[in-house]
């Protein structure tokens, strides 16, 4: 049999290496790709970014990606977005101006307004609660796991999508899930073994093999 | 609720670790890959790296070093020391590094600082700051601390701030290297004028020491107590803990 398949979709915003390694280091077949062709042949995809959202998102947009990513999403091949990844999935961002995302999961993309004293960004390592009790992305890793955060805007959407928050003096949303369809504001890649096996829950739920040390 | 982060910070001169790092049952402590490795183990929150190279060549290591540490590493990396322009930044953070602190040429170029936020995002870049006690407060230091710069810490903590910095990493000069502990009142100033995240560097020799920067600055930066061996990474946190400080547990 061959091994799992993972695209990290590459749309050039930032380095990709980490992930790529996290992941290859679950063993995994992970693949850091710009072709759509790989994103057809792909198990689970993974949509990484930093930096700002319009460029991330003029970036996705002009790679061609958008079409043959949600052809996959219909055929339910999950998807994780990690921290402005994530945040593509919403309706928009008012991050300089308002731009539309992809508007795959509703809600809105808004400044984290942290009471005084509470700087921004919101950087270091945050403890989650987590509110989706099905939720693949917490099955290994339980309530109360710090994660690594390092982001100014937060992704605001309802209830029934938010799989996990944090607080930072005000309540942030740490994870999105909408059935397959996931994303993190913080940085799996980054979290030590907390991450590890917050992917591992991932593509296990997405019916990669699960044995391992995470 | 966010914890405090504990964030050692290894010298490095053409690709080497200088500061006598001493680990006991690492293969090469003057390796700052496995350094960084150890520390990472350890249960540090992130991984600071301070190029202190003079040569050009030597630069050409440190790319090749942060390659390396960021392949192995599962917390974030951040690289400072003669970062020049927009340039050297983009090559770090390719390289594999998550911050690039910026010292000297913010001084010399305060637009530096605005143009990489906007181009790589306020969460890769930090301002370092080189502060020392003057007659009326503090005096922003470049050039490695050898050159005053007439500028005030403070003024210059909230331009930087307005410029974009994602976060400020501050050393007291009168305190780097004493083991006397941080500059508390340069670090309650500083973190009334800013809304970044204020990194405390400068002065650490006990736990006792963290522990009081903790109290003001979201995250303490410090050398020499880990590499010695005197303690462990997981033993400040307990430490810390025990004093009611938020930590990730190690």
């Amino acid at each position: 049999m061959s091994r799992f398949r993972v695209c990290i979709v590459d749309y050039e915003v930032g380095n990709l290496r980490s992930v790529h390694n996290a992941i290859s280091r679950l063993g995994y077949d992970a693949r850091v790709s710009d072709s759509a062709d790989e994103v057809r042949r792909a198990d689970a995809l993974v949509l990484p970014g930093v930096g700002a959202f319009e460029p991330a998102m003029r970036q996705l947009s002009a790679s061609g990606l958008i079409g043959p990513i949600e052809a996959r999403l219909s055929r339910g091949t999950p998807l994780l977005g990690i921290c402005v990844g994530m945040q593509l999935l919403a309706t928009d961002s008012e991050e300089n101006g308002l731009h539309r995302g992809l508007g795959w999961i509703p809600g809105h993309v808004r400044r984290l307004r942290p009471p005084s004293g509470l700087g921004v960004p919101h950087v270091g390592w945050n403890d989650v609660r987590v509110l989706l009790p099905g939720s693949p992305l917490f099955a290994r890793t339980g309530d109360g796991t710090h994660f690594y955060f390092d982001h100014t805007y937060h992704f605001e959407c309802g209830v029934e999508h938010a799989a996990a928050t944090c607080d930072y003096g005000v309540t942030v949303t740490a994870a999105v899930q909408r059935e397959r369809l996931m994303g993190v504001q913080f940085h799996p890649e980054k979290s030590q073994a907390a991450g590890l096996r917050l992917l591992r829950g991932f593509f296990v739920a997405a019916g990669a093999p699960g044995p391992g040390p995470c | 609720m966010l914890a405090k982060r504990i964030i050692p910070c290894l010298d490095v001169r053409d690709g080497r670790v200088v500061k006598g790092v001493k680990f006991v049952g690492i293969r090469d402590a003057g390796d700052p890959v496995d350094c960084a490795r150890r520390y990472d183990e350890e249960g540090a929150d992130e991984v600071t790296f301070l190029d202190i190279t003079a040569s050009v060549e030597g630069r050409g290591a440190m790319l090749d070093v942060v390659a390396r540490t960021a392949d192995v590493l599962s917390v974030p990396l951040t690289v400072g020391g003669g970062v020049r322009d927009a340039a050297d930044i983009d090559a770090l953070l390719k390289a594999g590094a998550d911050k690039v602190s910026i010292n000297s040429s913010a001084v010399r170029d305060p637009e530096l600082v605005a143009r990489a936020s906007g181009a790589w995002g306020a969460q890769a870049i930090v301002v370092a700051i080189d502060a020392k006690r003057g007659e009326r407060g503090w005096q922003v230091f470049v050039h490695g601390g050898r050159t005053p710069t007439g500028r005030d810490v403070l003024e210059w903590v909230e331009e930087v701030t307005a410029l974009g910095a994602g976060e400020v990493l501050l050393t007291s000069m009168d305190r780097d290297g004493t083991g006397e502990g941080y500059d508390l009142e340069l670090l309650r100033r500083v973190t009334e004028v800013t809304s970044v995240p204020v990194v405390a560097s400068g002065g650490v020799g006990t736990l006792e020491h963290l522990a009081d920067g903790l109290e003001i600055a979201d995250a303490a930066l410090a050398a020499s107590i880990f590499h010695h061996g005197v303690y462990s990474v997981g033993e400040a946190k307990r430490f810390l803990a025990a004093r009611g400080i938020e930590v990730r547990p190690a």
